[in-house]
């Protein structure tokens, strides 16, 4: 059998684009504002969403045929929420700054609806390896986002990015600013608005059909 | 066995949590030296910028120990208590919390900059949304501000966090505890208003719960080092 045949292609990449859980299902948008000001923590969070996004729908996926229906949200949140607890004390031993820039972030991926809903709606009906693509892409599919908004607010709300100053001081001597706004959450979503347009208009397919 | 059963699930659950359990106590265990040394650095880092200092993670443990000259509890009378000296984490003057009801006395540190002594103390308090803490760093003589640090657990971004930003921070230089002798502490007032009797700073507009926050700390948990700061007062008069 090969790793990747068409439909665990499909799996893996579908949620980077055409099925992607921010701009198409419009899903984990509240995270996509808060930790977006910097680049750092939006991509330590993206990474953070894509372990766990991949090893819960595993964990789930092998656990599908045991877990006793009545209760099966409740094992997932205590999956999720173990996983998310392990990422939080890795983050607070290895990266302490992103982990002070996350504060209750890291601890509220267990509230981000990619995660239930692909464990509702992927891991619980499929095996563990396409569970564990589906995680890894809808992960990114959440994490690319999160990079492309916290690249242009760093870039235009502080000038620097990953906290290096790349705009240079002579922009500033001629009277170039930084862009407070893009410091705060409306400015994300207006981003990630914008993001969803060049997608549309790029994937005609996804345009809702106008009266 | 029957998925549906309420012994199954009894028993499902129970297993769960016991592996979820051991897991999460196993992960701990083996990240928790790293993690105690990442929050002293994290204080050493605080306790520095009430210093106007700011050091990287990487040098603030060097930069600590070059300046701090001493650390001690002190009980309610402003006395140095013995045998609790030392500025390594382990000591008992770093290693206390204010408001520990168990702790023998309160914390101080003194720092030595351009061969003048600072004193600095730690504050903590209630913001709006939760804990806000910070420290004090006053000059030899008990009463004028060199400078100050605050931080919060999770004060409104944009509004009440800005206290732990410099533009907040700042003010506090050069303002004095005592007025005509009194503690009196410094007020945190509106923008635009005065106080007559004592020092004061500008909160911060749209922060107004967590501006009094800090007006408190700086009134009750600065106010419990006020014998120590008397005398020091009388010790330089």
């Amino acid at each position: 059998m090969a790793l990747l045949n068409s439909k665990t292609k499909a799996v893996l990449l579908g949620p980077l684009s055409k099925n992607n859980p921010v701009i198409v299902q419009v899903l984990g948008i509240c995270s996509a504002l808060a930790v977006t000001s910097k680049l750092e923590p939006s991509l330590v969070m993206a990474i953070a969403v894509v372990l766990v996004t991949a090893f819960a729908n595993v964990i789930i996926s092998l656990l599908r045929n045991s877990i006793p229906n009545r209760i099966r949200i409740i094992v997932q949140l205590v999956v999720v929420a173990s996983l998310v607890t392990i990422v939080s004390e890795v983050l607070k031993a290895f990266a302490y700054d992103v982990n002070k820039q996350l504060s209750v972030f890291v601890g509220l991926i267990v509230t981000n609806c990619i995660l239930m809903g692909r464990l509702e709606a992927f891991a619980l009906g499929n095996g563990p390896w396409p569970s564990f693509l589906d995680g890894i892409g809808n992960g990114l599919g959440y994490g690319w986002i999160l990079v492309v908004v916290g690249f242009f607010r760093e870039l235009l709300g502080s000038g620097t990015l990953m906290d290096i100053q790349v705009i240079p001081e002579s922009f500033y001597e001629v009277g170039y600013e930084n862009n407070g706004l893009m410091m705060l959450a409306p400015m994300a979503i207006l981003l990630v608005a914008c993001i969803i347009w060049v997608h549309r208009a790029q994937n005609k397919e996804l345009q809702e059909e106008s009266n | 066995m029957n998925r549906e059963s309420n012994v199954y699930t009894i028993i499902y659950s129970v297993v769960m949590v016991v592996i979820v359990a051991l897991g999460l106590a196993f992960t701990h265990q083996v990240l928790s030296d790293k993690q105690i040394a990442n929050e002293n650095i994290d204080k050493m880092q605080q306790i520095l910028r009430s210093l106007n200092i700011d050091a990287s993670a990487d040098e603030a443990q060097e930069a600590f120990s070059k300046l701090i000259q001493n650390a001690y509890l002190i009980n309610d009378q402003g006395e140095k208590l013995d045998g609790t000296e030392g500025i390594s984490p382990d000591d008992p003057a770093f290693s206390t919390e204010l408001g520990d009801s168990s702790a023998e006395g309160m914390p101080v540190y003194e720092a030595e900059i351009d061969g003048a002594t600072k004193y600095v103390i730690p504050m903590s308090g209630a913001g709006l949304w939760g804990s806000i803490w910070g420290y004090l760093a006053v000059e030899a003589e008990g009463s004028t501000i060199y400078g100050a640090e605050f931080d919060h657990a999770g004060e409104t971004p944009g509004l009440g966090a800005e206290i732990a930003d410099t533009p907040f921070k700042g003010q506090f230089k050069g303002k004095s505890l005592f007025r005509d002798g009194e503690f009196r502490s410094i007020a945190v007032v509106k923008p635009g208003r005065t106080v007559a009797n004592r020092d004061y700073v500008d909160g911060i507009s749209g922060g107004t719960i967590t501006s009094q926050g800090v007006d408190n700390m700086l009134l009750e948990s600065v106010g419990e080092y006020k014998s120590f700061l008397e005398n020091l007062n009388a010790a330089n008069r």
